[in-house]
């Protein structure tokens, strides 16, 4: 069993008509994912690269019995969408979709919370279980995704999508696959955070270890901090943050509360200190986490 | 986008949260004037789009019109954290009993909205929090529920002011929320919540924050307001960073923008989001004097890369290129490589001649080395790391500045280092055997 | 000429002139006096997408310069 998905999770991209998610449900077929079926309110009837169209993800689930979603929608239906999916009975939504207004996105995690399921994004590019499945862009064609993406032992948790690819790109080159790679979105607030993936990592027997990406801003990475000092987690940890050189530009003034309702700034040297007094091993250059990786699977 | 003081208080007082008098003006002759209508003393004080502007000397009590009318003067002259004054609000002086602080804002470990309520209001409510967090108190909000008025009372209650004020500061309570929910605010923020001697509450500072991902559906009625979007820079762009924004919005495709001018000699043309980051720190961390920041990415048309990498290479000061690129899935090598020659080509550079450390991998990066073969630029593939590339072309800019120093022109400099940097030697010196030996077999 | 790519139409074999510009996604494509014809300072634009091809075998071909 894959975290998350794998080659039985059965999908339905909402927006499938889309330039953008025409083209990944192509590389997801590609990739062996199942795309079951798509949603494009108005286009039942049609078919893109094979996958029937609907107008509603209720006669997508009944007719195809998808449990997985990918939305692509524009920012102002993503909302919508997302929660139409978690009615009709979706357990897990990835959300492609980037600038949907944050009163918009709590609605959707409210929403998801009261209904048991999850979301990761939005803003994320996807998440992947190499050599089985794959759900939204990430990776790119199967080509790409085959140089980036090799089965291993290692968990990847990233808020970037690109660096992610790249993360995992070095990491294979290197002879270090991965067990679960998910972009967990770029955003300010998004349904899934590292901390709250923690404990599916923890739980799957093939991960050994995992590796956090992080950027400025936010306070994701000092929750994960706080969140493994309380909980405790039996696996390495191996972490990089991107972008220090933010912490001394000028013009990075926060109101009052943001910094009162965190205690923290999200600056990167905090987040690093933060990590590292966690047990958590923080590389300072990217190149770096492989040398840790090497370490802690006792490679060489 | 952030809101000036004067335009958060419009805000506010379309929702019926109580305010100073307040006159806005733009010279120093109609604060005069201003005082005089507020019966000869007021403060004076700084439309800036920054806090800290009381620390900062940007907001002043003018006793007199004329002393107003100098006052205004110097604070128009001002630069606060690097914002200009754009003009000064002239208002009602308030007879204070306590500063209190209230604010609306997003939790995002919560996943909420989220208000905070204080006594401990004013200039220093941060290093107050900070000793003793206990002076807070929060609420959050879910989000189908929305405000409920015992919500409010709880919030106010925290605060045990009399019976009159604390009914004031519910109804205050009440309708932030509204305004932040209504106007799809990341931040409303009232500090201070004014409790003046004669038992009112007043709103004498706010801050107010628009979610700019959000202003699709709220530009309108801001415009209506008279309050039009602006972009969020942290200071007034130089000339460079205009061309780049310029070149980036000449076309919706993409991004190849993003630029910042940091003045140094090492031009960078490098992407994407979080490749950016990377590779800049890297650049920072190993002492390297970068010209710019920027970002390629979301596979931009080739007319955008060349006009920013031409933006770049004729950037005064800039000695040598770093183009480096994280694996991505949808912004083509080959079409980054176009761009990058095809500026330099333009610019009368040979690009076999020229000093640039070049890493990049994806999608059609086979076209992409082809084109950088053919005009003899040493590439780089993703067996490289991104900071590995970022310390190569450190080590190439200092060899430049060396060579500079030793009496060279730049353009022998350039020439040598150009020749030097694509032997093995090099790359063995900076990155090590082992390493060298990987990244450059087969290529 | 683009720097990197070459794209030659010839505009007897490819009639429908308004459909190569539409076909194309990067406005390699124009139409002049009712004939088809390239438009040099987009040519560098070509992604080898082959949409030109497939619409008109005959009359379209692109060239890498490198
Ligand atoms: N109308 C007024 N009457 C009397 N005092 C005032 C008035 N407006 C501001 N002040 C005083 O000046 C102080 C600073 O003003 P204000 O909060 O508006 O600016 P600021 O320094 O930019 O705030 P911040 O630190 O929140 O960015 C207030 O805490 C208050 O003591
Ligand atoms: S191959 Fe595609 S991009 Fe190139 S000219 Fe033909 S249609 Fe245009
Ligand atoms: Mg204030």
């Amino acid at each position: 069993m894959g975290i998350l998905i794998d080659e039985n999770t059965r999908v339905v991209v909402q927006g499938i008509t889309g330039r953008e998610a025409a083209s990944f449900t192509e590389w997801m077929l590609d990739y062996g994912t199942k795309v079951v079926a798509g949603v494009t309110p108005g286009k039942e009837g049609m078919k893109v690269h094979g996958v029937p169209v609907y107008n509603t993800v209720k006669a997508a689930v009944e007719n195809h019995d998808a449990n997985t979603s990918v939305v692509s929608v524009p920012p102002r239906f993503t909302k919508d969408a997302v929660m139409e999916a978690i009615d009709a009975g979706i357990e897990l939504v990835s959300v492609f979709t980037e600038r949907v207004p944050r009163s918009d996105v709590i609605e959707m995690i409210q929403f998801a919370k009261d209904h048991g399921a999850r979301i990761i994004g939005p803003n994320s590019l996807g998440s992947i279980v190499p050599g089985k499945a794959k759900l939204a862009a990430i990776g790119g064609p199967t080509e790409e995704t085959n140089k980036a993406y090799t089965p291993g032992p290692v968990a990847v948790l990233s808020r970037s999508g690109g660096m992610m690819t790249e993360t995992c790109s070095l990491m294979s080159v290197n002879g270090i696959g991965q067990s679960v790679a998910i972009n967990v979105g770029g955003d300010p607030i998004i349904g899934s955070m590292f901390h709250e993936l923690l404990p599916l990592l923890e739980k799957d027997p093939e991960t050994r270890a995992v590796v956090i990406y992080g950027e400025p801003g936010t306070v994701a990475e000092e929750t994960l901090a706080d969140y493994i000092k309380e909980h405790g987690f039996s696996k390495p940890v191996v972490a990089f943050i991107g972008g220090g050189f933010v912490d001394k530009m000028p013009g990075q003034r926060f109101g009052h509360a943001a910094v009162i309702v965190t205690g923290k700034k999200g600056s990167v040297e905090g987040k690093k200190e933060a990590l590292r007094d966690a047990g958590v091993l923080v590389a300072d250059y990217h190149s770096e986490i492989i040398t840790l990786l090497k370490e802690v699977l006792k490679m060489k | 986008m952030r809101l000036y003081e004067y335009e958060s208080k419009m805000l506010l007082e379309k929702y019926g949260i109580p305010l100073p008098k307040r006159i806005l003006v733009k010279t120093p002759e109609e604060a005069a004037k201003a005082v005089e209508e507020l019966g000869g003393k007021a403060v004076i004080k700084a439309q800036v789009l920054t806090g800290g502007r009381g620390k900062a000397g940007g907001i002043k009590i003018a006793n007199s019109p004329e002393e107003a009318k100098k006052l205004t003067e110097e604070i128009l002259k001002m630069k606060i954290n690097d914002f200009p004054v754009v003009a000064v609000l002239v208002e009602e002086l308030l007879n204070i009993d306590k500063e209190l602080f209230l604010a609306c804002t997003y939790d995002e470990v919560a996943k909420q909205r989220i208000m905070l309520i204080s006594d401990a209001g004013g200039v220093d409510i941060n290093e107050v929090v900070e000793k003793d967090p206990s002076r807070v108190y929060r609420e959050w909000f879910n989000p189908f529920y929305g405000m409920m008025a015992f919500k409010a009372k709880k919030m106010a209650d925290f605060l045990k002011l009399p019976k009159d004020a604390d009914r004031a500061l519910q109804s205050v309570i009440m309708r932030l929320y509204n305004l932040a929910v209504d106007y799809d605010t990341t931040l409303a923020e009232i500090n201070p919540l004014v409790l003046t001697k004669d038992g009112k509450i007043v709103a004498a500072d706010a801050h107010i924050e628009i979610e700019d991902d959000a202003m699709y559906r709220q530009q309108q009625r801001l415009e209506g307001m008279g309050i039009h979007d602006r972009p969020s820079t942290p200071r007034e762009p130089t000339e460079f960073e205009k061309l780049a924004e310029e070149n980036d919005m000449s076309d919706h495709r993409g991004v190849a923008g993003r630029a910042i001018d940091f003045g140094g000699s090492l031009g960078c043309i490098i992407g994407a989001g979080g490749g950016s980051l990377t590779t800049f720190d890297a650049i920072l961390r190993y002492g390297g004097n970068p010209a710019n920041y920027c970002e390629v990415g979301g596979n931009p048309p080739v007319k955008k890369v060349y006009g920013l990498a031409k933006l770049v290479l004729s950037k005064p000061g800039v000695k040598g290129l770093l183009v480096c690129h994280n694996v991505y899935s949808n912004s083509r090598v080959d079409l980054v490589a176009r761009g990058v020659i095809k500026a330099m080509l333009d610019l009368g550079i040979n690009p076999a001649e020229y000093p640039v450390v070049y890493r990049g991998a994806g999608a059609f990066e086979e076209d992409g080395y082809a084109i950088l073969r053919k005009y003899g630029v040493r590439y780089y593939d993703r067996r490289l790391g991104m900071d590995q590339a970022a310390k190569l072309a450190v080590e190439m800019l200092k060899l430049i500045e060396e060579k500079e120093k030793e009496g060279k022109s730049l353009e022998e400099a350039q020439k040598e280092v150009a020749q030097y940097i694509k032997t093995e030697e090099f790359v063995k010196k900076v990155l090590g055997e082992e390493v060298a030996k990987k990244v450059l077999e087969g290529l | 000429m683009g720097v990197f790519v070459k794209v030659e139409v010839n505009p007897e074999k490819c009639k429908e002139a308004e459909k190569l510009v539409e076909i194309c996604p990067v406005d390699i494509f124009a139409v002049k006096d009712g004939k088809v014809v390239v438009v040099e300072e987009n040519e560098d634009e070509c992604t080898f997408c082959n949409l030109c091809v497939q619409y008109c075998p005959e009359g379209v071909k692109y060239t890498k310069l490198y």
